[in-house]
């Protein structure tokens, strides 16, 4: 990536809104993501955050608004494209592959990346082997950034839950994406794990390089780790700015406590 | 014959399709299982009326009525041997064992009443009406009348008793209907009782079209009815009920207009186009999974 | 520590299990075929051998669809019966310029293969659009249009070339000419070339392709869209794409099965590839269990063999095999059965010993 791009906002949405039935979730949503920025999106239940998550990955289709993603308009891209254009994810209620074991959830990530056809798997070439093998070390490096290295050969489902939440980000990361979507990384955490993820989603985008964008309840983890942070209510953008702008906002203090 | 009478043939031949829909539409939308055995179920329960017409001497409505009692308790037996020990099993063992027990059937059948196909009494008086040009036999009219009986009383049932109302609460959350007391597998008896003893009344219909009574009897009119059941949308009522009337009408006009030896295949192309443009059927809901 | 032992164990379970499946298939075929060359097995059982190969072929590639991709497919006989009377007109029209039996065999199973492969293209499109039961019903559908379409067909060939029609039998052939597909009646007069090795061989080289298929990309991302389709896409696994490759296996596999099984007969109707077929392999499938192609096979032997074995019993055969179907799949299923079961396994059997 040129110095030029760097700049440039990786992710910008403009309008964005969808109708279920009759009924507008989310209405004219607009933000950007600079490049290696970890930014944060939070709002009281059901302000539509992760139905936002589904929008930029396409499991829904946005009724309005424009997602632009490293200066490609995505109107008509589907779920596995925006995948393949670099944005991954993480899911609220942990979706893994259950039955499969943890080395292959994460192997699983590298598909797009794998050229070798289902002719070369069944004769075993040389291609097949060359790129197997590569696929096996990048998965365990990345198992091992993850602590999971022991557990390789488990299967996913016996994890326990921090665990599964690890690995749904590794798997996340093997698609090599510039920017990584967090759906609630720290549910179901106590402080200590919430401190070690927090250490954990730095070193992510400092290694990896990328843009981070977290839904998130824990205030101390957003406020701790984000750089700009953007307020959803009733499906409409509160506010926006950086973590000391929106603790001292009136709005957002209102929609969090109420009247 | 002109396109009323093909018409209105199709409609009686439909209205047999609906009327075994019905049970495989029921069993469905309550225990979530595809019951395969149902269309055996029609075969003895020509059989029963077979015998209580030829043998016993009795009038069509009492030999109904019975094949209906037999049909029913058959229908409750089988859910309690064979398919309430997989309440919490894959739907893939369900069916399995359904195919199992439709094995057990028409070979049961084979080995009681010989595999040689026996010939159903004429139960209805021959003759004909005629309307708008076309003439309608009595028995055409018969079927189509049981069957508009049928979905009133089925609708009525379903929407004004309560075991009707614990039914729909058992298709729409079975884990809800437990808390709010319901008696799940009461209900699913019911359910079976109810979808054979229709399945009964079909038998009787069939049969006084086709009369030939054999233990594979049930297989392709089984499979048809559930095809109508998928095409009207499986687990609503009235799709059972749309879906079976169209797939009879269908398949004659498929005989008259198109070709005899390919009506079977026009009925399924024709499933797999609306299934194409609706995936769940006519009527059926669609089901939107929660990320 | 103990996690780690225990995945291991897990793992080599798995390749154990894929070992275990070659071994039966190579010791069963030494055992039979020398019992067959020495004249001690009987004529009824080794007519059974062949079929049995070409029902373990199918029911491999079923189990890759319905065990490992999780597609419930009710129309695999469909598929055979395309590779059958493909298989059975190749070899006819081939019977004078390749005089050889096993080098036409192999042209009328690949032959076959292909056939299945375009059929389950045309049908895979429509048919992975759908789930769960209405997939179920579709692949049901196309088995049975197959089944109308096949009984339609007449086909033959004489000095003045090939000759073809559909619904009505418009085809008049000069003397010497032969019908290869005859309608409702099939094919007549086929020449016998399958054998058992030819089966065999066959079922080496399915459980090659699945299992080299499972260990690679393909492989993983059948099991990912089976196990959560939104992760995948989200992932970056096509999902339709995915399920055809699997779809796409199980009816080439049905295809070759399917010549192979039309040449072992000289007369075939195509009535024999009904919905109970698709069934049939079904049960042996599910019997076996899921995605478990050793148990594939042993079940199928098992319920190939069964009813001869119950010949003595006569009519109540077909009852009892039914029976044996519900019981198999209560006791297996049953949670309740299970735990009361498990007290008189082995397994707890020495642990209480050691306790």
């Amino acid at each position: 990536m040129d110095s030029n791009t760097r700049n440039e906002a990786v992710l910008k949405v403009d309008g964005l809104g969808i109708d279920f039935g009759g009924l507008t979730a989310v209405n004219n949503f607009a933000m950007s993501i600079k490049h290696k920025e970890i930014a944060g999106l939070i709002g009281p239940n059901g302000a539509g955050k992760t139905t936002v998550f589904n929008m930029l990955t396409k499991v829904y289709k946005p009724s309005r608004g424009t997602i632009v993603f490293c200066g490609q308009d995505t109107a008509n891209l589907s779920i596995v494209e925006m995948s393949k254009l670099g944005i991954a994810r993480t899911f609220q209620n942990i979706r893994l592959f259950s039955k499969l074991s943890v080395l292959d959830n994460v192997k699983c990530g590298f598909h797009q990346s794998i050229t070798y056809s289902p002719l070369d798997a069944i004769f075993k070439t040389p291609r097949y082997r060359r790129e197997e093998h590569e696929v096996d070390r990048k998965s365990r490096e990345l198992l091992k950034v993850f602590n999971l290295s022991n557990e390789a050969d488990v299967v996913a489902a016996s994890l326990p839950y921090g665990g599964q939440r690890r690995l749904e980000i590794a798997r996340a990361l093997a698609t090599s994406p510039r920017l990584l979507l967090l759906d609630e990384p720290a549910a179901g955490m106590n402080p200590q794990e919430t401190e070690d993820l927090m250490n954990m989603i730095r070193t992510v985008r400092d290694k990896f390089e990328i843009s981070i964008l977290l839904i998130e309840h824990d205030m101390k983890l957003v406020m701790g780790i984000c750089e700009r942070i953007t307020v959803l209510n009733y499906g409409m953008t509160l506010a926006e700015g950086t973590p000391e702008e929106i603790q001292s906002n009136p709005e957002v203090v209102k929609a969090y406590l109420g009247e | 014959m002109g396109f009323l009478s093909y018409l209105v043939s199709g409609l009686s031949l439909g209205s047999v399709y609906a009327i075994i829909a019905l049970g495989y539409t029921m069993v469905y939308g309550i225990a979530k299982m595809l019951n395969f055995a149902h269309g055996d179920v029609i075969m003895i329960g020509a059989y029963v009326a077979f015998f209580a017409l030829s043998n016993f001497g009795l009038p069509i409505i009492p030999a109904t009525l019975l094949s209906i009692v037999v049909c029913t308790l058959l229908g409750v037996i089988i859910e309690r041997l064979a398919y309430k020990p997989l309440r919490d099993a894959s739907s893939l063992s369900v069916l399995i064992t359904a195919i199992g027990v439709s094995y057990f059937l028409q070979n049961g059948a084979q080995i009681i009443w010989s595999s040689s196909t026996k010939v159903f009494p004429a139960i209805f008086q021959s003759g004909s009406v005629s309307l708008g040009g076309a003439s309608i036999s009595y028995l055409t009219l018969i079927t189509i009348g049981v069957c508009l009986i049928v979905m009133a009383a089925l609708t009525l049932f379903i929407n004004k008793t309560r075991t009707g109302a614990a039914m729909r609460a058992c298709s729409e959350d079975k884990g809800a209907a437990i808390l709010m007391g319901i008696n799940v597998n009461h209900i699913i008896s019911v359910t079976f009782a109810i979808g054979s003893g229709l399945a009964a009344i079909a038998s009787v219909l069939l049969c006084a079209a086709y009369p030939s009574v054999y233990p594979t009897l049930g297989a392709m009119p089984g499979i048809k009815a559930f095809t109508a059941a998928v095409f009207g949308g499986i687990g609503s009522i009235p799709g059972a009920f749309l879906g079976g009337l169209l797939l009879g009408v269908i398949e004659i006009f498929a005989k008259a207009y198109v070709s005899t030896q390919l009506s079977d295949a026009i009925v399924f192309a024709v499933l797999i186009v609306v299934l194409l443009i609706k995936p769940t059927g006519l009527l059926g809901k669609k089901i939107d999974e929660k990320v | 520590m103990a996690k780690s032992i225990f995945s291991s164990l897990f793992q080599n379970a798995q390749k154990r299990n894929r070992t275990v499946s070659f071994l039966i298939v190579i010791i069963a075929y030494a055992v039979l075929e020398s019992m067959m060359r020495s004249g001690n097995l009987s004529s009824l059982f080794t007519s059974l051998l062949v079929p049995m190969t070409c029902y373990i072929v199918a029911a491999i590639g079923l189990n890759l669809n319905v065990g490992i991709s999780g597609e419930l497919n009710l129309g695999q006989a469909g598929f055979m019966s395309v590779g059958a009377f493909t298989g059975v007109s190749i070899s006819g029209l081939l019977a004078n310029t390749v005089p050889n039996d096993t080098v036409r065999l192999i042209i009328a199973i690949i032959s076959g293969i292909v056939a299945a492969a375009i059929f389950g293209l045309i049908i895979g499109v429509p048919v992975l659009k759908l789930q769960g039961d209405y997939l179920a019903i579709v692949t049901l559908a196309f088995g049975q249009i197959l089944k109308s379409i096949i009984t339609n067909i007449y086909f033959g060939f004489d000095s003045a070339g090939l000759h073809f029609s559909f619904v009505e039998n418009k085809t008049s052939l000069l003397p010497g000419g032969k019908m290869l597909m005859n309608g409702p009646m099939g094919a007549t007069g086929t020449n016998k070339i399958s054998n058992f090795t030819t089966g065999v061989i066959l079922i080496l080289l399915s459980l090659i392709v699945v299992y080299n298929l499972m260990d690679s990309k393909s492989g993983r991302a059948i099991m990912a869209a089976r196990d959560n389709r939104i992760a995948a896409e989200s992932t970056g696994i096509p999902i339709l794409s995915t399920k055809m490759l699997s779809f796409l296996v199980s009816a080439c596999l049905g295809g070759a099965a399917g010549a192979l099984y039309g040449l072992n007969y000289s007369t075939l109707v195509p009535a024999k590839f009904d919905f109970n077929t698709s069934i049939l392999i079904l049960v042996y499938v599910v019997l076996g269990g899921l995605g478990n192609m050793t148990g594939t096979i042993i079940a199928t032997i098992v319920l190939v063999l069964l009813p001869e074995f119950l010949r003595s019993m006569q009519d109540y055969r077909m009852l009892i095999y039914a029976i044996v179907l519900i019981l198999i799949m209560i006791l297996t299923n049953n949670e309740d059965l299970k735990v009361r079961m498990s007290r008189f396994s082995l397994k707890s059997i020495l642990m209480r010993k050691k306790g």
